[in-house]
């Protein structure tokens, strides 16, 4: 049956299958070595982690590499069968990086939806002080929890889905765009941009059952002691970030190689789109980074499942080591969430106001410069933490620093922007917002990072405010400029404008008003990661305007993906260079053709020279018929 | 250009309108520790540069969008031909880099005002369970759940954690730190010196499990004359009845945070009509509330759990943190109880 014969049908029933015999195995291992065959925790852990490496299998990523294993030969390209309908391809194995790059975003776009249900429910409870909406019986009915168990299962997921839904959606805007930016047919290679978006799917879905799983109390961070004696639904949470940060570090290397080996001819390093440049030093930081967090995780796994004392104090550990271990990943993992979206501001300036990008080896520069000061910042989260009272200062002064090739990129926006012809399409409208929004996220750093005012502000609704900020500013809106973007060179048609002002307008004060209300309460007493506060505190009008906010943003968000599904078949046709750009992808046909570039093309100019005349930055020489 | 005048203006006007703007706010609260006002001040430089950097990008980028939007009719029209400007580049690099240089040591300073160590600090243990909090006075030995200390002062805080990472934050105090398990090596320092008056409310600051939200203590700070007279009463024995002398241990020792009097569910059972009644344990046989039972409740509270209740919630360890004859005096008040 056709339906039985797409991937994600085949990895769902191997993932069902290879959990229920996983669980069969772990319970005949433990009852060889004598132990009782059945123990909820290791028997479902291992099943659920059986089950995830079933899924893979299933899917059909695996089997190019198998028959080079076996000595069989495979064909370079796969090319789409052209008997089924071009939706199948989307919901199995494809090599090609636009459908990866697809398969990214969609998904992405179905966890945005999910952790901001998650949000609003937890919001809704919030918007008036006493524990009240989420103690309704229907949540103990589906998820067997409910008041301050199930706000604390909520926001931790909320947290934790919208991580993967950035991470998603970096790998969506790196994979789409890098070849076609740099001249390129595909990544450099397909088959682990297969798997490096398929590793997504048990991981979200393993996350999500964490829900019906008892749920997990600690936050996305995760700390021990608090998570070596959570619910089972914790194992759920640390297994689903394992999985998803295999996708990061697989797609992280791709990246990397491809811009280093597959520009085309006359494009230099700096002659690349700038957005390369940043998806460049993303994906260093993928590359390396994120085995700390897997590290980490795994050895709260490791410390629940066979007692091993890693963070047991009173056993020789010590519970700062997991803090350490996960902020060394989970700090440059914010640059990884904003370098792609910044990089997208700087694409996206010159275009519409048709002059060229300022500084672009500075702003190339400040990517990579942004990137390495990262790593040297993590303690700055763990300043209360009750590590060595010293050892703060040196991270202060690194955290400080990074203001500095981040305002080189303000200044050069400004300066790009200062002296331009503007219009204001919806992705112009996007990619302003997104400045204004990162700009005051940017702003919000300093206190934090200077250790006195971060007493204070630690572990408040102000790091709330700050996090949301640079998320929206630095991912969130360059992600939907993306997408209204480049629309038409995956559809072949326009999103309409109207409806996409009216996302960016609701979406953008929505999001003043929720920003606002946060850092608000949070300069003035309000915690973090609290079912409820006191009515004393005079929040409670502040809180509802930021539910109210959020609900805003949710409904913009709808109005968008209604608007993406509509013109993708009913929108106005553009099938040309829609916005007049420069770039090597708007000189060839849209939809894009499946091959990308039917010639190599060749760099005979500067990127970003808008506005000189006669100037070109890529020759796209049709096929020569035999001249 | 006249462009870089208006936009210098403006800027300049804007930054003094937000920062006024922010201020006016007064959004952090009241100030009711030395610490505060050190770190206020810091706030206080850091809302200038909020408001600067803000009006800076904010304001080109307003004039921008104004002046040198597209207007209507023109279709072939670009923007001025500049790509770099490697002197301007160099200014805007050196220049916040100094800015943070001087934020940093600003920053260090500001942090040695607020660990400064007085000698002649009030030691206070401070322990932090799921969910409350216990204060003991190390000098006089008294136990207390409410934090209540002297004006003009400074106390230092010695924390600890018998379960998993806890907070210490008074937002008023504004200083914070984490309270860690472990024992005395991972025990952590704070020193607050309050300087009003008042009525406080400490907070669990780091994510705790179920009830975190309400992990609170009341903090009062009294005058150095009451101080003394509240400490000698705390510190001396009690020399009341039985009963009267458990019902002041249950409130110092935080007992009251989780059972209730009245019925009501907190956290454990209520104690309302419990001793002599028949209760149902978790592996689901009977026993009887009597005194044996009601002693091995407190002192290993895991061993006969109550159905519906969860293990490794209570502090295990009330054995060494109370005497016998308080075990003693603790139950004839449960006892006492309709």
């Amino acid at each position: 049956m056709s339906f039985l014969s797409l991937g994600l049908v085949r990895g769902l029933i191997a993932q069902v299958l290879g959990t229920a015999a996983g669980m069969g195995f772990v319970m005949m291992v433990r009852a060889l070595i004598g132990l009782p065959a059945w123990n909820r925790e290791p028997v479902v852990v291992g099943g659920v982690a059986i089950g995830a490496i079933a899924f893979i299998f299933g899917t059909g990523v695996m089997s190019d590499w198998f028959k080079w294993a076996k000595g069989e030969e495979t064909e370079d390209h796969h090319e789409p069968d052209p008997d089924q309908p071009a939706w199948r391809r989307y919901l199995s194995v494809d090599y090609d990086h636009k459908v990866i790059g697809i398969q990214y975003g969609v998904t992405a776009m179905f966890t945005l939806g999910l952790g901001g249900v998650f949000a609003l429910l937890f919001r809704t409870e919030l918007a008036k002080s006493g524990i009240d909406f989420l103690n309704n019986g229907i949540f103990e009915v589906l998820f067997g929890q409910n008041g301050p168990d199930l706000y604390n299962t909520l926001m931790s997921l909320h947290g934790m889905v919208m991580i993967a839904t950035i991470l998603m959606g970096v790998g969506a805007l790196s994979n789409y765009l890098v070849p076609l930016l740099i001249g390129a047919n595909d990544m450099a290679f397909p088959r682990l941009n297969a798997f490096a978006f398929w590793v997504n799917v048990p991981g979200a879905l393993i996350l999500v059952s964490s829900l019906f799983l008892g749920g997990f109390d600690t936050g996305w961070t995760g700390y021990p002691p608090l998570s070596v004696r959570a619910p089972l639904g914790v194992q759920m949470f640390l297994m689903g970030v394992y999985l998803v940060g295999l996708s990061s570090i697989t797609g992280g290397i791709n990246i990397i190689v491809t811009v280093l080996k597959m520009r085309a001819p006359g494009m230099s390093l700096f002659k690349m789109p700038i957005f390369v440049w940043g998806a460049l030093a993303t994906a260093v930081i993928q590359f390396s980074a994120t085995q700390l967090i897997g590290l980490s995780f795994l050895m709260v796994m490791l410390q629940r499942l066979f007692g091993m004392s890693f963070f047991d104090a009173t056993a020789g550990g010590n519970p700062l080591l997991f803090q350490h271990l996960f902020w060394f990943y989970s700090h440059p993992a914010v640059y990884v969430f904003v370098l792609p979206g910044l990089g997208l501001i700087s694409e996206l300036l010159p275009v519409f106001v048709r002059k060229p990008l300022f500084g672009y080896k500075w702003i190339a520069l400040s990517s990579m410069g942004i990137a390495l000061v990262g790593f040297f910042v993590w303690a700055h989260h763990m300043f209360t933490s009750g590590m060595s009272a010293y050892l703060r200062v040196p991270f202060m002064y690194s955290t400080l620093l990074v203001a500095v090739p981040t305002g080189v990129k303000f200044f050069s926006w400004v300066a790009t922007i200062w002296q331009g012809k503007l219009t204001f399409p919806t992705p112009m409208l996007f990619t302003l917002g997104a400045i204004v929004i990162f700009l005051m996220g940017g702003i919000t750093g300093p206190p934090n990072g200077t250790i006195a005012t971060d007493l204070h502000l630690h572990d408040t609704y102000f790091i709330v405010g700050h996090f949301h900020n640079t998320m929206f500013g630095g991912f969130m809106f360059p992600f939907f400029a993306a997408i209204y973007f480049w629309f038409p060179k995956i559809t072949g048609r326009k999103m309409s404008e109207l409806w996409g002002k009216v996302h960016f307008w609701l979406m953008f004060l929505g999001f003043m008003v929720m920003m606002g209300g946060q850092l608000i309460v949070g300069l003035g007493g309000m915690r973090r990661r609290i079912a409820d506060y006191d009515p004393a505190l005079n929040f409670d009008t502040t809180h509802l305007l930021i539910t109210i906010a959020g609900f805003v943003i949710f409904i913009s968000v709808l109005i968008f993906v209604i608007n993406a599904i509509y013109s993708a078949r009913r929108g106005e046709v553009a099938e040309g260079n829609v916005w007049s750009s420069r770039s090597p992808e708007w000189q060839i046909p849209s939809p894009a053709p499946v091959h990308n570039y039917e010639v190599p093309i060749e760099v005979v100019g500067d990127p970003y020279d808008y506005g000189l005349p006669g100037s070109t930055y890529v020759n796209v020489r049709p096929a020569t018929t035999g001249d | 250009m006249i462009h870089y005048v208006i936009v210098g203006i403006l800027v300049v006007i804007s930054t003094i309108l937000v920062r006024t703007g922010l201020h006016s706010l007064d959004l952090l609260p009241e100030q009711a520790s030395l610490q505060a006002r050190s770190i206020d001040w810091l706030f206080g430089i850091h809302i200038d540069l909020i408001a600067f950097f803000f009006s800076l990008i904010v304001v080109f980028l307003l004039y921008s969008i104004i002046v040198f939007r597209r207007r209507r009719g023109s279709e072939e029209e670009v923007g001025a031909h500049f790509s770099s400007n490697t002197k301007l580049e160099v200014i805007w690099t050196i220049i916040p880099l100094g800015i943070v240089l001087v934020l940093a040591v600003l920053g260090a300073q500001i942090l040695g005002d607020v660990e400064r160590r007085d000698p002649g600090a009030l030691e206070v243990d401070v322990t932090a369970s799921q969910w409350s909090w216990r204060f003991e006075y190390t000098e006089s030995g008294a136990t207390s759940s409410d934090l209540v200390l002297p004006v003009d002062r400074q106390i230092l805080l010695r924390l600890r954690s018998e379960d998993v990472i806890h907070s210490f934050w008074v937002p008023e105090f504004r200083v914070k730190q984490d309270v860690l398990p472990g024992g005395e090596d991972f025990v952590r320092e704070l020193r607050i010196t309050p300087v009003e008056e008042g009525e406080f409310k400490l907070r669990c600051a780091e994510l705790c499990g179920q009830q975190h939200y309400a992990m609170l203590a009341d903090v009062v700070v009294v005058s150095q004359a009451d101080f003394e007279v509240w400490l000698e009463q705390k510190a001396a024995e009690c020399d009341l009845s039985n009963e009267e002398c458990g019902q002041r241990w249950v409130e110092d020792f935080g007992c009251l945070g989780c059972h209730s009097l009245d019925g009501s569910e907190i956290v454990g059972p209520t104690w309302q009509g419990l001793a002599g009644s028949t209760v149902t344990l978790a592996d689901g046989s009977q026993a009887l509330a009597d005194y044996d039972y009601l002693h091995e409740s407190i002192v290993d509270p895991n061993a006969r759990l109550v159905s519906g209740f969860e293990a490794d919630v209570m502090p295990q360890n009330f054995a060494e943190v109370l005497t016998p004859e308080q075990i003693d005096q603790i139950i004839a008040f449960i006892q006492s109880l309709e």
